[in-house]
């Protein structure tokens, strides 16, 4: 049996919000029973977008992450529920029925992602549905997929075994995946949310002034085991990325054969800019 | 025997009538609307005479005279009768005939218009178009400012709105070949947020619904100028709203004389070429006569008002062209230099996000990116490279800096200098620091930019050494933050000169960020905005060139010839007098004499007709509007408005609008004509489309164009307005006018609603622009730029400049200008005047503020409060209940004030105050912030404190002057602005 699942890649996310946008378009004012009430008009996103902003300084980078119901396999709102008011399809989509679901303000606190709405007017909760109602009249993608300008998103309808093929090969990603709720929202190039870089500017004395070293080697060491290596840029700047949070202390040695040598110690929290290190 | 036949046909009109009104609601409820009424047709010379008699009884034709007809209509002859009331008429005949007094109509315009509007709508009524659904919705189409939609319609409702995705059956798209890789894009049109959204905005609780009148205003009495602003409004009937409105124009001509109306419009408008300002705006205000408005470039400041003297191109506003630069980028480029320039922001001009995966490919092909800019714009976050933060206002410090390091360096090209321009020595020498002993080193330009100097030199080494493409501003080449300030001309003059320096249009070197220029036909006419839609104003639009000659309409002249600045409407209110300088493309000399307000002979303005609402936004030191709204002088303020937004509400009377979706347009996406020639070129297909109107207008609203005809309807001229058609019958006209209908048949676009051309063939693509000037030869790109009198020498040899060569040294300012110290033929930098530097206000106010065009609106179109774009983490925040536009605040300056994250803040200077929700991240360079401009609400509220516009109209703070003396130019980004923390109490103390 062919399930849907949705990935996502973070590197290809504009921040455009057309996903947010859309979700909202199909659902204000527009009952779809029985798959959905209408969403309200203000207040609600049941797409929603993530922003991470690493470091500081003129070395910083961000990222967007839309977010929304991840369709869960294992899904903690259908436990939750315990009466069938919510629903897995056979093709994987999750469904909270509107009539059977109603007044359980209680189903919203079940979901570790947040992804539940609670609908006031109507007094159901509410979730991104994968355009259920869509994709039964033969809609190819839901609507957020559509709408991305850049394919960040992607909906594929895929058996078990071709999907665990996918994620292994594509390295792909779920939110929270220690909870065991097995998402079906997976995730391409979530290190960016995830991760940290460490980062500096390489530089040597140049004629009372200072200028940007170019191609300088620099190392970083976690205690006496190089972590990684990197050459320096036409700016003199290097940037190392991947590494876990909190991960404790590094030593950054940069080396250039015409300018000498410099060393820093990095105590690493999050990501992090270095500023100028003077290679003497 | 013509006679005859117009006999015939007279005695058959009452069938014709009879049969389509049972056929078709719309054409029996128009017989109702005329109830009983008299049409009497003949000739000339009395040897045809019939009378059509309209009533309870029916429809019937009689036989001669009538004592009192309603309507007379006489033909010259039987020949030109048959000729225009035959079906499907040649609109030449009918436009012949109608100059040539070959048909003279009488009557009230009520009922004139009445009878030929019947009798269109017998052509057009049976007309089918959308494509219906199996689940009950049909499916439309729409164009919009930010790309082509399809809408889903149930019930007369919007269900939702979606981006056109290409069928198989649509034209197949282009590919480029570049360094072994095979690029195409994607069969899909993108959309913009703000498109997206646009079932928001037609539902939106702003929206105006029924006429009204302001509560203290009475035009036969006190009229309270005063309150403008303050005082509520009360509902009134379209009849009544109308007869003031014709009342006050007839008042204002008998009264002041010709000048006393003015019309201000928007920049943009709503897309398509029937309803746009440059369509049926000017065609009512030339019926009308008025004291038209001035316009300014104002978002491409530097480069006309400075920029062009260098190198010309004055048809383009200054700006450099771009064909062919997407191939050449993509094959040759090394890097490129974003330098103000956020094109993901704003999807470049009307384009969505279709250049964006233009830039993922170079991003692939591994062009490096550097974007010089204070924010880590949307650009930049999207696709990384080295992030170069500059203080606001200093770049071209920056860009003589680097100029500096190749000419020491030798990292330039002599010989493209040597033969392609002129007067680099004086250039040359100002940089070293010749006669003023300062040479402008990277060190120098330190202290002014923020800058690390080692950083300038690397910048200069890798730009000197790489094929590099310059994308000055959001376009490639225009637009930026850096062209509105103080030094906006500086640094789009810089620009030009960097690009003399490197070889500019040589393989790889030119302007541009893939924004611009992919590989379409440029030859498949279909007009843009500007071409005049049914103006059939052949002055100030563009439709001479193209759309008069291939849709036969009457043409339309404005009597009166004072005009009113854009910028300076307070002054003139308030001063009752203002100078200017006037935007003229025509050649680099126009913008040079000055303009006087009031022009003599005519009437200062007393009556505005506003349409729409956007200025409070997008207006520089906007706050001067509300003392000029509320001036004595201004006896009468009618708003054409959608929404219940901006300064609507400084109206006496307001006339509600439909939007784009309740009524009929036509147009093509991005297609804008001669503002920015080829303007699709941003877009990866060319995409035309029939603007279906897809729900009835809502509430008592109408269509602009309905507006206008029922105004003229009260002073005889509502017939010629509308030649007898509706605005369907328009499109159709403009359908026929254009090279659609070789295409396309007429009846296939009224149901598919679309048509996608295919592109132009790899091997007839146009050449890259400016490599026919590297190298020597004659233009070969497809504009007319210049003029054919604007080279020098021979026809298509050299620039528009006055040597044709790149002018280091600006011939045109030396000769125009020689006195002016803030616009020196010789482009120094000169600092700007509010700014850091400028203790006196920095010490009061710290902080720089940047104005940028907005993401997630266009201007002011999608900003009401309950959009589906409110919550949008970077545009408007909830905060207890109301969303805040956002504004940016880097962690330093947040730290010192005690903000944090989306906390509220007033930001103020001696201009006013606004409140925001505060975004705090290192995204922004210390000492600045930034907001989006074009804010649509304005909600000011008295608190402790004083006025506070919590609606978020950033332009009540930014300067109203222009950036250089001699420019109309505006500089909102020169500006200073304090930031604190905003109680939430004190808005609960708040009137």
């Amino acid at each position: 049996m062919k399930k849907w699942a949705l990935i996502i890649d973070v590197a290809k996310c504009v921040n455009c919000n057309n996903c947010v946008v859309s979700c909202r378009d199909e659902h204000v004012d527009n009952d779809f029973l029985p798959y959905a009430a209408a969403q309200p008009r203000k207040g609600h996103s049941w797409i929603d977008m993530h922003r991470k902003i690493r470091g500081n300084g003129p070395m910083v980078d961000v990222s967007y992450m839309p977010v929304m119901c991840n369709h869960c396999d294992n899904a903690p709102c259908m436990k939750f529920a315990g009466d069938g008011s919510i629903y897995k399809r056979p093709d994987g989509i999750v469904i909270m029925d509107p009539i059977r679901t109603k007044g359980r303000q209680d189903i919203v606190r079940s979901c570790p992602y947040k992804a539940i709405s609670w609908n006031e007017e109507r007094q159901v909760p509410q979730i991104w549905i994968f355009d259920a109602h869509l994709i039964d009249q033969k809609w190819k993608q839901p609507r957020c997929v559509q709408s991305c300008p850049t394919e960040a998103m992607q909906a594929i309808l895929v058996d078990d075994v071709e999907l665990k093929r996918l994620v292994a090969a594509e390295s792909l990603e779920v939110r929270k995946p220690e909870l065991g709720t097995r998402p079906r929202v997976f995730y391409r190039n979530m290190n960016r949310f995830t991760k940290c870089f460490i980062g500096g500017n390489i530089v040597a004395a140049h004629s009372g002034g200072q200028e940007n070293v170019n191609g300088a080697v620099v190392r970083v060491l976690s205690g006496r085991t190089q972590v990684a290596e990197a050459i320096t840029d036409a700016f003199g700047d290097f940037k190392i990325d991947g590494l876990d949070r909190d991960s404790g202390t590094y030593t950054v040695e940069a080396q250039h054969n015409l300018y000498g040598t410099a060393n820093a110690a990095v105590s690493l929290g999050s990501s992090s800019y270095l500023g100028s290190l003077v290679l003497t | 025997m013509k006679n005859t036949a117009l006999k015939g046909l007279l005695l058959a009109l009452p069938l014709i009538l009879k049969s389509a009104a049972g056929k078709y609601p719309s054409v029996k409820e128009k017989i109702r609307q005329g109830g009983n009424r008299v049409v009497q047709i003949g000739l000339k010379n009395g040897s045809v005479v019939r009378h059509l008699v309209f009533g309870a009884g029916g429809i019937a034709s009689k036989p001669g005279r009538h004592p009192s007809p309603d309507v007379t209509i006489i033909f010259k002859d039987a020949a030109t009768a048959l000729a225009m009331m035959k079906p499907g008429a040649d609109r030449s005949v009918i436009i012949d005939a109608a100059k040539n007094f070959k048909v003279v109509v009488k009557g009230k315009d009520k009922w004139i218009s009445w009878f030929m509007q019947l009798m269109g709508l017998v052509e057009t009524a049976p007309w089918k178009y959308g494509m219906p659904s199996p689940d009950g919705t049909i499916r439309y189409t729409t164009n919009s400012n930010g790309g082509p939609l399809f809408v889903y319609v149930r019930n007369g409702k919007i269900l939702r709105v979606t981006p056109i995705t290409l069928e198989d059956d649509d034209a197949a798209s282009w590919s480029i070949q570049a360094r072994g890789r095979k690029f195409t894009p994607l069969r899909k049109a993108t959309v913009s947020p703000h498109a997206l959204s646009i079932k928001s905005s037609v539902y939106s609780e702003k929206r105006l619904l029924y006429p009204m009148k302001r509560v203290d205003f009475d035009p036969n009495g006190e009229r309270n100028t005063q309150n403008r602003g303050k005082s509520g409004y009360v509902r009134i009937s379209w009849d009544e709203a109308l007869d003031i409105v014709a009342g006050e124009i007839s008042r204002m001509k008998t009264q002041y004389g010709p000048g006393a109306i003015t019309i201000f419009h928007p920049a943009h408008h709503q897309w398509g070429n029937i309803g746009y300002w440059l369509s049926a705006l000017l065609r009512f205000g030339n019926f009308i006569g008025f004291t038209r408005m001035g316009f300014s470039p104002v978002s491409w400041e530097g480069w006309y008002w400075g920029a062009a003297h260098h190198f010309g191109n004055s048809l383009r506003l200054g700006l450099p062209g771009f064909y062919g630069t997407v191939e050449d980028c993509l094959k040759e480029a090394e890097q490129i230099v974003f330098w103000s320039s956020d094109p993901e922001s704003t999807g470049g001009l009307y384009a969505a996000f279709e250049a964006t995966q233009r830039r993922m490919w170079a991003k692939e092909l591994g062009i490096d990116f550097i974007h010089i800019d204070p924010h880590l714009n949307n650009t930049a976050q999207f696709f990384g490279g080295k992030w170069i933060p500059i203080r606001p206002g200093t770049d071209p410090a920056l860009a003589i800096a680097i100029m500096h390091e190749w000419i020491v360096n030798g990292l330039y090209d002599k010989k493209y200098v040597a033969e392609r321009t002129n007067g680099f020595e004086e250039w040359r020498d100002y940089v070293l620091g010749v006669n003023d002993g300062i040479p402008k080193t990277p060190e120098w330009q330190e202290a002014e930019t923020g800058v690390p100097a080692k950083d300038v030199r690397s910048l200069a080494t890798q730009w000197g050494s790489k094929k590099t493409y310059l994308a000055a501003g959001g376009l490639g080449a225009g637009w930026g933050g850096a062209c509105r300030s103080a030094t906006g001309s500086q640094w789009a003059r810089c620009m030009i000169l960097m690009m003399a320096m490197q070889g500019w249009g040589k393989p790889g070197v030119n302007f541009g960020n893939l924004q611009f220029a992919a590989p379409l036909d440029h030859h498949f006419y279909f007009p843009g905005y500007t071409e005049g839609g049914i103006s059939g104003e052949l002055t100030w639009s563009a439709s001479s060139i193209n759309n008069y000659c291939r849709m036969p309409h009457v043409l339309t002249m404005n009597p009166v010839k004072q005009v009113l600045p854009r910028q300076r409407l307070p002054e003139a209110i308030l001063d009752g007098k203002c100078t200017w300088h006037a935007w003229d493309g025509s050649s680099l000399e126009a913008q040079f004499a000055p303009v006087e307000y009031p022009m003599k002979g005519y009437s200062p303005i007393h009556m505005l007709y506003r349409y729409g609402s956007s200025s409070l936004g997008t207006m520089p030191h906007s706050a001067r509007l509300i003392e000029a709204y509320r001036h004595p002088s201004l006896e009468f303020i009618v708003n054409q408005s959608i929404f219940m937004e901006g300064e609507a509400q400084f109206a006496d009377v307001i006339l509600p609008a439909c939007t784009f979706l309740e009524r009929w347009d036509i147009g093509e996406w991005a297609n804008c004509g001669g503002f920015l020639q080829h303007n699709q070129d941003q877009l990866n297909h060319r995409i035309f489309v029939l603007q279906h109107k897809c729900i009835e207008p809502l509430g008592e609203s109408k269509s602009d164009y309905q507006i206008f005809m029922d105004v003229l309807e009260r002073l005889g001229t509502g017939f010629m307005f509308s030649e007898g058609c509706s605005e369907l019958a328009w499109c159709k006209r403009i359908f026929d006018s254009s090279d659609l209908p070789k295409k396309i048949s007429w009846k296939e676009f009224l149901k598919k609603g679309y048509y996608v051309l295919p592109p132009e063939e790899e091997t007839a693509r146009d050449p890259v622009d400016m490599r026919w000037f590297a190298e020597g030869r004659s233009k070969d790109v497809p504009e007319m730029n210049p003029l054919p009198a604007g080279y020098a020498e021979e026809f298509g040899k050299g620039l528009q400049t006055q040597s044709g060569k790149i002018e280091f040294v600006s011939k045109t300012l030396a000769r125009a200008e020689p006195d002016n110290p803030e616009r020196p033929a010789l482009n120094r930098y000169i600092p700007q005047w509010e700014g850091p530097n400028i203790k006196e206000i920095a010490s009061r106010f710290p902080l720089q503020l940047l104005s940028a065009h907005p993401s997630f609106t266009f201007h002011t179109y999608g900003d009401e409060e309950d959009s589906f774009l409110s919550g949008i983490q970077d545009h408007r925040i909830e905060v207890g209940g109301f969303h805040y536009r956002v504004i940016r605040v880097s962690p330093d300056d947040a730290k010192t004030r005690g903000i944090g994250q989306h906390d509220l803040v007033r930001v103020f200077n001696d201009r006013g105050a606004v409140l925001f929700a505060a975004d705090v991240s290192p995204l922004i360079a210390p000492g600045v912030t930034k907001a989006y401009t074009s804010c649509a609400q304005f909600d000011l509220v008295s608190t402790p404190k004083g006025p506070v516009d919590r609606g978020g109209c950033i332009n009540l703070l930014t300067p109203g002057r222009t950036l250089e003396k001699g420019t109309e130019g505006i500089a909102p980004n020169s500006c200073m602005v304090e930031l604190e923390k905003w109680e939430p109490a004190l808005m609960e103390a708040a009137q």
